[in-house]
């Protein structure tokens, strides 16, 4: 299916609400599926989206996700109010999690979010300014 | 090799969507942390796991895997039925271990 306009789609986050978790990743999957996007970056985009999505839901009081689908790329924005982060560095490392014991016991609090979705976008920008929160910007370039 | 191909070797319960037992499994991934199944797991692998909550639904259906099979005798919680049985994700559990429900699988997909 040829993309003409830009297609594009935003989701709500709150803070501790693990319910919803997912819908953005699963519903952005569907439409690059349904646009005939290759399957790597169908999968690509599962996963930062999902990672994307649960860092506001366990760190910030609320956010948004927006995506945005062009012939060219893949765009998605996520902005949350919340804490921010202190140090960048130190949250971008492998393994580093500030997550509460209970979110560990869900399975979450890996240390894997923020460097998984680096390494599976093309552009990985994040701005946070403590007190106020966190912007992460994401970029596929579709071939 | 199918989901229902692992019930005649062991004791596994269907919870959810009981018509996703004909689908055809890849293979498997064994682990508890969710961002390790995001990253890792491959379409239509079967998850094995000790999670229960609702948010291994979110994950398998969009991973696309195959089903997920709760192990050690835990049960899934309600919300977790609920939500498996509206994405059409096939949940099971069973009394024994990771290690003896994906011995066995790995043996089947030999
Ligand atoms: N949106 C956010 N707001 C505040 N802190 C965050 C946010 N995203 C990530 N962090 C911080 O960065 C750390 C690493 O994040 P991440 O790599 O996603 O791993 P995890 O979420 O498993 O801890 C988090 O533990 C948290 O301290
Ligand atoms: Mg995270």
């Amino acid at each position: 299916m040829p993309i003409h306009q830009t297609i594009e789609g935003s989701f709500q986050l709150i803070g501790g609400n693990f319910s919803n978790a997912g819908d953005a990743s699963i519903e952005l999957k569907q439409k690059l599926t349904e646009l005939g996007f290759n399957a790597d970056i169908v999968r690509k985009a599962a996963i930062v989206t999902f990672e994307a999505e649960m860092n506001v839901i366990i760190y910030a009081a609320a956010g948004w996700l927006r995506y945005y689908i062009t012939p060219e790329q893949l765009k998605i924005i996520v902005e949350d109010m919340g804490p921010g982060i202190e140090d960048i560095d130190l949250a971008m490392q492998d393994g580093y999690s500030t997550a509460p014991e209970w979110v560990r016991e869900m399975g979450w609090g890996a240390g894997m979010g923020l460097p998984n979705m680096k390494k599976n976008s093309d552009v990985f920008k994040i701005d946070s300014v403590v007190g106020e929160g966190t912007t992460v910007e994401m970029i596929m370039y579709i071939q | 090799m199918k989901i229902s191909d692992v019930f005649k070797e062991m004791s596994l319960e269907v919870k959810t969507f009981k018509d996703g037992v004909q689908r055809e499994v890849t293979g498997g991934y064994v682990s508890d942390l969710l961002s390790d199944v995001l990253a890792h797991a491959q379409e239509g692998n079967i998850w094995i796991t000790l999670q229960t909550h609702q948010n291994i639904v979110a994950i398998a259906s969009t991973k696309g895997l195959a089903g997920i099979i709760i192990v050690g005798g835990r049960e899934p919680q309600q919300e977790t039925l609920e939500k498996a049985e509206s994405e059409k994700i096939t949940i099971l559990t069973s009394p024994l271990s990771a290690f003896e429900i994906a011995g066995k699988i790995y043996q089947l997909l030999q």
